[in-house]
């Protein structure tokens, strides 16, 4: 397993959608290489045929009877947003302008 | 029943209790010696994020009145409590440890709050933790760390560092703990505090602030087994709110805290836990806690789990990976923190998103959230992320095969004593192997405890036993956790935080 280049973590750094600084970036190289290398050890776990396992209880569907119940008022779910307009979060441009 | 001391801060939650149902003292008495207490020495400790003095008090007075008027209470009616800053509360700040929460009022509770409230615990405030709970020592709390009562120089923990340095400098009986890969257990092991894990879905996660929802579990935090298992019977049970809680009663954890009977139990010491890596003073503390378990009438095996030497990895694989997910919420555009960035003209809601996220964020979680995305991403996925689910099947499956012969299984809880403040905050690895021994249970939803073993020889701080139960039976970590609490203590001659400086409480609020 390759570990990662700097333009590999500014690339993850995108998608996660976090700016690292330069500094920021470099430490990270590092940190994140060691990290990489300490966690591959599953790969020499004797896994074959075995199942994953993506959580400790056996889950199946819950369900509740469909009736309509009591949820937060417009103004208590607007009350943490860094900016709100005619009842609704306000945010910046989605869109590019081309 | 038990004479209370003077000082009400050195009761029992247990005690405390007594003493309400009985009008001997009001809540209010035993609330305001709280707040008298968090005046005077968490100026040093640093414990709280935020306390509720108003909010605590009126809560107080509220159950004196229930009480007057005849009312039937629940056993813990009056009695106060911490709350981790990881659980909602309406109408007191909640941020987690992290900046891009701060100043953050939920517009509602926490399951696990609602049922305090309901069982009239008045909420003295929220305690402080790693950010997103992301951490073994409160260190990357983005508000400062907290201090350990035995040596303020220390680490409390983490990330329930806040909730454990609480109990130990006695600025509550109780407090609310969640525990991911140890952040209820590992404190509680430095600082001679107890504290459970309970069965994964034993406790609502309602209204707690994700870190890795497979893993994730709040549970209780004491000073004794009992006054745990009285929480724990507080905060456990089926929500509907929750589709992964446990549609079960509470199992009988009250019941067994006062058997404290462990005759014809059988316990297996897991053999990977506690070999080359852990201090001599806890393994010391560690025999001498099995020797008195095989006194007090329980038959004592080695069992081997071989395949936890592959836990810490895949952890640190699943739990980055649930993360980077879990904490995509926090975009800037709806609660929360909101960053423009410098020098550009309309910024876009990515833009922004990126700009938040780089201020908000601190450098762990950061860490941890770039680490689940190469795990989580195509090419890698196997390799990492799927190789993880499956280690995770092979550690449960170590599980079942030690509890077709054991009824629990124990080890040290942490591999040492509190380390210094500073000490491994430039290694993030030095720091994720303080959860070699309590990651296991997480993976595999089992449930643990911790509690005191004694101090080590060379440094005279804390150390702590785990045990482990198989999933839906909780009851017997207090069957064993208070009957060996009971021949410690006996040992000791008294509770071993009798031995914690008391930190002049009343001289430090004279100077400050």
């Amino acid at each position: 397993m390759s570990s990662l280049s700097r333009d590999d973590v500014a690339h993850l750094a995108g998608l996660a959608r976090i700016e690292l600084s330069d500094a920021e970036l470099d430490r990270m190289v590092g940190e994140l290489g060691v990290i990489l290398e300490s966690v591959a050890k599953v790969q020499q776990a004797p896994t074959e045929g075995v199942a994953p396992m993506s959580h400790p209880m056996p889950l199946t569907n819950v369900t509740r009877p469909d009736v309509v119940r009591p949820s937060l008022g417009a103004e208590a779910v607007l009350a943490g947003a860094p900016e709100a307009e005619q009842q609704r979060f306000s945010v910046p441009r989605i869109l590019d302008e081309d | 029943m038990t004479d209370l001391p003077t000082d009400l801060t050195r009761a029992t939650a247990a005690d405390l209790a007594d003493a309400l149902a009985s009008k001997t003292i009001s809540s209010v008495e035993v609330t305001q010696a709280h707040l008298d207490r968090i005046a005077a020495v968490d100026g040093q400790v640093h414990s709280y994020l935020h306390v509720d003095t108003e909010g605590a008090l009126a809560q107080a007075q509220a159950v004196d009145e229930r009480r007057h008027s005849g009312e039937s209470l629940g056993a813990l009616a009056g009695v106060p409590i911490a709350v981790k800053d990881v659980m909602t509360t309406r109408g007191v700040p909640t941020t987690c440890g992290s900046r891009i929460l701060e100043g953050w009022i939920p517009p509602y509770d926490a399951t696990v709050v609602t049922k305090l409230r309901e069982a009239g615990l008045p909420i003295l405030g929220k305690t402080n933790m790693d950010e997103f709970a992301m951490g073994s020592s409160t260190e990357h709390s983005a508000y400062g760390p907290s201090h350990n009562p035995w040596d303020l120089d220390r680490i409390p923990g983490g990330s329930g560092g806040g909730s454990s340095s609480v109990l130990a400098s006695f600025q509550a009986p109780l407090a609310t703990g969640t525990d991911t890969g140890g952040s209820i257990r590992q404190p509680a092991a430095v600082t001679a505090t107890v504290g459970t894990k309970p069965t994964y879905g034993g406790v609502s996660r309602y209204g707690l602030v994700a870190l890795a929802s497979s893993l994730d579990q709040a549970g209780p935090c004491g000073r004794t087994v009992l006054d745990t298992a009285l929480l724990h019977a507080v905060m456990g049970g089926h929500d509907p709110m929750d589709s992964t809680s446990i549609d079960a009663p509470v199992p009988p954890v009250v019941e067994a805290a006062r058997a404290a009977d462990v005759r014809g139990m059988r316990i297996g010491v897991v053999k990977e836990l506690g070999g080359e890596g852990y201090q001599p003073g806890v393994r010391a503390r560690f025999d001498e806690s099995v020797a008195l378990l095989e006194e007090l009438g329980a038959e004592v095996v080695e069992v081997s789990c071989p395949n936890f030497e592959y836990a810490l990895a895949a952890y640190y694989l699943i739990l980055p990976s649930e993360a980077s997910s879990n904490l995509a919420k926090f975009d800037a555009m709806r609660y929360g923190l909101r960053v423009l960035p410098e020098g550009v003209d309309a910024p876009s809601a990515e833009q922004v998103m990126a700009a938040t996220r780089d201020a908000g964020f601190g450098a762990e979680v950061k860490r941890r959230i770039i680490l689940g995305t190469y795990a989580l991403s195509s090419g890698y996925y196997d390799a990492y992320y799927g190789s993880a689910q499956k280690v995770r099947a092979l550690i449960a499956q170590d599980f079942d095969a030690a509890y077709s012969t054991v009824d629990v299984l124990v080890s040290p809880t942490a591999p040492t004593t509190a380390f210094k403040l500073g000490d491994k905050l430039e290694d993030p690895m030095a720091m994720y192997l303080n959860d070699i021994a309590t990651i296991p249970a997480n993976l595999a939803g089992v449930p643990g405890m911790s509690i005191p073993s004694g101090l080590a020889d060379e440094d005279g701080l804390p150390a702590g036993i785990q045990i482990l139960a198989p999933a839906m039976k909780d009851e017997r970590l207090y069957s064993v956790g208070a009957a060996l609490e009971k021949a410690l203590v006996d040992r000791w001659g008294g509770p071993i935080l009798d031995r914690a400086p008391s930190l002049g409480g009343a001289a430090a609020a004279k100077g400050a």
